[in-house]
C-alpha cells in the first residue's frame, strides 16, 4: 500500500471535492485525526481491518447514546482504542495531556515551543 | 477485548492535538507524512477520478465491459487506487434498475474513485433508512423513481466497496469524453441522483 496514494490523480481543478459539493473535513481537527489513522496504517503499525472494526463499534456506541452524531469522533475512538491496545499510546496518557493543553493560558500559538513533556505518565492521573 | 476508552468531557480538538503531540514525540508519525495524507484527500483525491471513470465507461464500449466485470483493474488502468480501493465493484443503472450504496456499518466508502465521503452520507440517518426506505429517501434527495424501477441497495462489506455507474443522460450523444466529466456528481455515483443533463 505504501506509496501507491502518489501515483493518484493529482491534475484537474484545484478543488474536486469542494466542486461536488461540500468540504470534506468540517473543522481542522477531522483532518488531523483522519491523517494519523492513514499514516499510522502507512507505517505498519495496525491493519486497516483492525481500525475498521473499532470504528464499527465507535459508530454502533455513538448511535446507541443519541445525540449529535460526529463521524471523525467515532474515527478518534477508534484510533485510540487501537493504539491503546497495541501498547503504543494508551488512552490515558492522551487524556491526561490533554488536560494539560487545556490549562495552556490563553494565546498560546499552538506551536508547542514550551517545553514538551519528556515522558507521559501513561496511566497517571494528572 | 480492551476496554472501551472512558469518554471524556475534554474537547475533542484537545484530545486530538494530545494524541498527535504524543506520537510525533514517540517517533511513531512524521508530521510532514501526515500533512501529506491529508493534502492529499481534501484537494487532490476527489470524485472528479470516479466521474472520468464513468465518462470513459459511457463512450468506450470495452472499457465498460471491463469496468463492470473487474472494477479495481478497470479503474486501476486509469491510475486511481489506494486504501479503500482494493475491491470496487461498480453497478450499473439502468432504466429499470437503480443502485443505491450505504455502508450501515462504518461509512465505508471507494475513496481513490469518490474522495472521502460527505456528511450525508455518513449520518445514521442516511444508512438506516438507505436500507429500510430506499424510494422515500431518494424522494428526499430529490430523485423521484417511477414503481417499475426496482431500486437495488448495496450494503458495503469488509471487502467490497461500491460505485455506481449511472445512466448517461439523454441529448448527450454528441458529447465528448471530457465534456461529459462535468455531469458526473458524487451524488450520482452513489446513486442518490442521476447524472446531470447538460445544460
Amino acid at each position: 500500500m505504501s506509496g501507491t496514494l502518489l501515483q493518484l490523480d493529482v491534475q484537474g481543478p484545484a478543488a474536486p471535492p469542494r466542486s461536488n459539493g461540500e468540504l470534506v473535513f468540517a473543522a481542522p481537527w477531522e483532518s488531523r485525526a483522519f491523517g494519523m489513522a492513514m499514516a499510522l496504517h502507512d507505517g505498519g503499525l495496525f491493519e486497516w481491518e483492525e481500525f475498521r472494526q473499532e470504528l464499527i463499534r465507535a459508530v454502533s456506541r455513538a448511535e446507541a447514546a443519541g445525540g449529535e452524531f460526529s463521524y471523525y469522533r467515532c474515527w478518534l475512538e477508534a484510533l485510540q482504542t487501537v493504539l491503546d491496545r497495541r501498547g503504543l499510546v494508551e488512552v490515558a496518557a492522551v487524556e491526561s495531556l490533554a488536560e494539560e493543553l487545556a490549562c495552556r493560558p490563553s494565546g498560546h500559538d499552538h506551536s508547542h515551543s514550551s517545553p514538551p513533556e519528556p515522558e507521559v505518565p501513561a496511566g497517571t492521573p494528572a | 477485548m480492551s476496554p472501551v476508552p472512558a469518554p471524556s468531557d475534554l474537547p475533542v480538538e484537545l484530545r486530538t492535538e494530545a494524541l498527535e503531540s504524543i506520537l510525533v514525540e514517540k517517533g511513531l508519525v512524521d508530521p510532514a507524512v501526515l500533512d501529506k495524507f491529508i493534502k492529499t484527500y481534501a484537494e487532490d483525491v476527489g470524485p472528479l477520478n470516479g466521474a472520468k471513470v464513468v465518462a470513459r465507461a459511457w463512450t468506450d464500449p470495452e472499457y465498460k465491459e471491463r469496468l463492470l466485470e473487474d472494477g479495481t483493474s478497470a479503474i486501476a488502468e486509469m491510475g486511481f487506487k489506494g486504501p479503500q480501493g482494493e475491491c470496487i465493484v461498480v453497478l450499473e443503472n439502468t432504466a429499470t434498475v437503480h443502485h443505491l450504496v450505504v455502508c450501515t456499518l462504518c461509512s465505508c466508502y471507494p475513496w481513490p474513485v469518490l474522495g472521502l465521503p460527505p456528511s450525508w452520507y455518513k449520518d445514521p440517518a442516511y444508512r438506516s433508512r438507505a436500507v429500510r426506505e430506499p424510494r422515500a429517501l431518494l424522494g428526499e434527495f430529490g430523485l423521484h423513481l417511477g414503481p417499475e424501477v426496482e431500486i437495488k441497495v448495496y450494503d458495503s462489506s469488509s471487502e467490497v466497496r461500491y460505485m455506481v455507474l449511472p445512466q448517461r443522460p439523454a441529448g448527450t450523444e454528441g458529447l465528448s469524453e471530457e465534456e461529459l466529466v462535468p455531469l458526473v456528481t458524487r451524488e450520482a455515483m452513489t446513486g442518490v441522483a442521476q447524472a446531470k443533463s447538460p445544460a
